[in-house]
């Protein structure tokens, strides 16, 4: 993290890195020479990774966007444009608004959520103890894992009478009978079992990130604010969250993006539930895809979430700054 | 949640600085130690306890998983079933995994072969339309394949790849170039030009540079990308349900969401099956967990 590149750092690459610092890739950069010339001459080297991007990222993108103007048949024939009516579908439908503000919940909960455990389990982690790294291991799990296959684990421990979590919760006196009120039958509850999963496998990412940056707290700050006379809990405050600012700044920013476009916990946990009451935008597209094969208006509800993670992102690095040096 | 690979910033801090000093000294009071000790425990077993789930599932027989009080551990050690399980009625699960394993291992090999080139020129010279480059791989990283799928798939239906493994390997590929890219070339970058140069005065070329004087100087950078591409490729879920309607063609992610809601869910199999193809990455992303802590800033889900 010592070395920083002159370009832009990644979107959420965190403060800690834009400091300029000596021994940067500046100085290793060959000066420019002519322009068409150096350009020819780097074609063969970035033009593959330029096709890959623009055929498989920008265009889809664009053909999305067109799509969402024209009027597209079930079996997939183009009948001509029909404006913004695709839009105003997407607007009309009454159950629109409901998804919409649950979508909200379902971002802002995971994502708060995720971040404050994970503030602590980053605190525990970068701690000495015997046996740190095995915990630390552990941790990783549910971020190699599959998130399909981790949510299968808790549909199976939620279904009436079998489910191992009911007996769980049963046996430990929460809830007084197995069948568990239809955790995954009922579209609350479903949903509100679905954000415990999403904040699960959040969790690792988030942690290490946090992890990443309390390495980054000078010792001598540490020791300085113990000199002091400052507590664990004022020294936590007053030295240790600041320097967080840039490492939780980029979590949250990247599991905003990361929850918001979620799909496989919602679809495993509520999508066998009919009507659309355990839906967020991104389930809601699908369904336009799949179940209604709806591809013009799937595509309409798609740019208007592509519109709704530029406006959150652009908000977020307003208000907080992240790229603010610390 | 796909997540985005998480640009990994690569640790080249000379080791005295990189074992900065913890919190606390080593004259900790035994109780403390004691009490961590006590929470990482709780820790441990909250991480890893779906996945014990999913393991004594695995080896209890149906009627077992599907009884009506359930118990937490097998009362008959099944064994058989990781050799029964691949047959089910739900999908053709021997297909579903090699869809995975192809998919995943091509679109690595793609993402290493088209990243690295591209990598390295762009940590190395100065060209016109350099920042241009660079921005779109930003741009790429803020984008999942989940908010373009209706777009993929007008395009690949379009191009007669629909339903194909070929149509899967450029999707992965292209939505995990980017962090590829950054990752390696932050690690080109931090080579000093002066190394390049005399090896550039002996009379290399500049893929000699590249693969004999470079490669071996970066290559846990490599190692990092290759990791975390394959690792996402694996679990990716949204735009393979979209793009792959035949069964035979899709990947377990997608294959394993069958057995849900099926009047008799054999999940002793769906567990079973998990645990094969969970195993494996869980191993690969513990072998780049130093480089995790290392500083992993910014990037991914997806």
């Amino acid at each position: 993290m010592i070395t920083t590149t002159d370009t832009p750092s990644v979107p959420g690459a965190g403060a800690a890195q834009r400091r300029p610092r000596p021994g940067g890739d500046l100085r290793s950069v060959e000066k420019p020479r002519s322009g068409a010339r150096d350009l020819l001459a780097a074609l063969p080297w970035i033009s593959p990774a330029l096709l890959l991007i623009v055929g498989v990222v920008m265009f889809p993108a664009a053909v999305m966007f067109y799509n969402s103007t024209r009027d597209i048949s079930v079996s997939g024939i183009d009948k001509g444009s029909v404006g913004f009516a695709n839009y105003a579908e997407v607007f009309a439908f009454p159950h629109f608004w409901p998804i919409f503000l649950r979508t909200i919940v379902w971002v802002v909960v995971v994502v708060v959520a995720a971040v404050l455990i994970s503030l602590a389990l980053a605190q525990l982690l970068n701690k000495a103890f015997p046996g740190r790294r095995i915990v630390r291991l552990a941790v990783i799990i549910p971020w190699a894992a599959s998130v399909v296959m981790t949510t299968l684990v808790f549909y199976y421990g939620l279904e009436p009478y079998f489910g191992i979590i009911n007996k769980t919760l049963v046996d430990i006196g929460l809830i007084t009978t197995p069948e568990g009120y239809g955790w995954t039958r009922n579209p609350p509850t479903a949903f509100a079992w679905s954000i415990v999963v999403a904040v699960f496998v959040s969790l690792p990412f988030t942690t290490y990130t946090i992890l990443a940056g309390l390495q980054m707290v000078p010792g001598e700050v540490l020791e300085a604010a113990k000199m002091d006379g400052a507590g664990p809990a004022r020294t936590y405050v007053s030295v240790v969250l600041p320097h967080l600012r840039g490492a939780v700044a980029v979590a949250v920013l990247i599991n905003i993006i990361n929850v918001f476009n979620s799909l496989p916990i919602l679809k495993v946990m509520t999508g066998s539930i009919p009507g659309y009451d355990a839906d967020t935008i991104m389930t809601m597209i699908f369904k336009y895809i799949q179940v209604q094969q709806k591809i013009d208006v799937a595509s309409a509800l798609s740019v208007v979430s592509f519109l709704i993670v530029i406006v959150i992102v652009a908000v977020y690095v307003r208000v907080v700054k992240p790229m603010k040096e610390v | 949640m796909a997540i985005i690979a998480p640009a990994l910033q690569a640790i080249r801090l000379p080791a005295t600085q990189v074992r900065r000093r913890r919190f606390t000294d080593d004259q900790v009071p035994f109780g403390s130690v004691l009490l961590r000790m006590l929470a990482g425990l709780v820790v441990l077993v909250v991480f890893t306890l779906p996945y014990l789930i999913m393991f004594f599932g695995s080896v209890k027989t149906k009627p077992q998983i599907r009884s009506v009080d359930p118990t937490y551990f097998p009362t008959e050690w099944r064994w058989e079933n990781f050799a029964t399980m691949w047959s089910t009625p739900e999908t053709p699960l021997p297909q579903n995994m090699i869809s995975t394993i192809v998919i995943s291992t091509l679109a690595t090999a793609l993402v290493l072969v088209v990243a690295m080139p591209a990598a390295y020129y762009t940590a190395r010279f100065v060209f016109p339309g350099r920042m241009v480059f660079l921005f779109l791989v930003i741009v790429t990283q803020m984008l999942q394949p989940a908010l373009l799928t209706s777009g993929l798939f007008r395009q690949f239906l379009a191009l007669g790849l629909i339903d194909t493994w070929a149509a899967m390997i450029f999707i992965n590929a292209a939505f995990n170039l980017s962090f590829a890219v950054w990752i390696m070339h932050s690690f080109f970058a931090g080579i000093p030009r002066e190394v390049d140069e005399a090896a550039q005065l002996d009379g290399a070329g500049r893929l000699t540079v590249l693969f004999r004087i470079n490669l071996p100087l970066v290559w846990p950078g490599i190692v990092t990308a290759i990791v975390f591409t394959f690792v996402a490729c694996w679990n990716e879920f949204a735009a393979s349900l979209v793009i792959l309607s035949t069964a035979g063609n899709q990947p377990l992610s997608v294959a394993l969401t069958k057995f849900v809601g099926q009047y008799e869910t054999s999940w002793h199999y769906v567990f079973g099956v998990s645990l094969v193809a969970i195993i494996p990455v869980v191993v690969l992303f513990m072998l780049i967990e130093k480089r995790l802590v290392g500083g992993l800033t910014a990037g991914s889900v997806k």
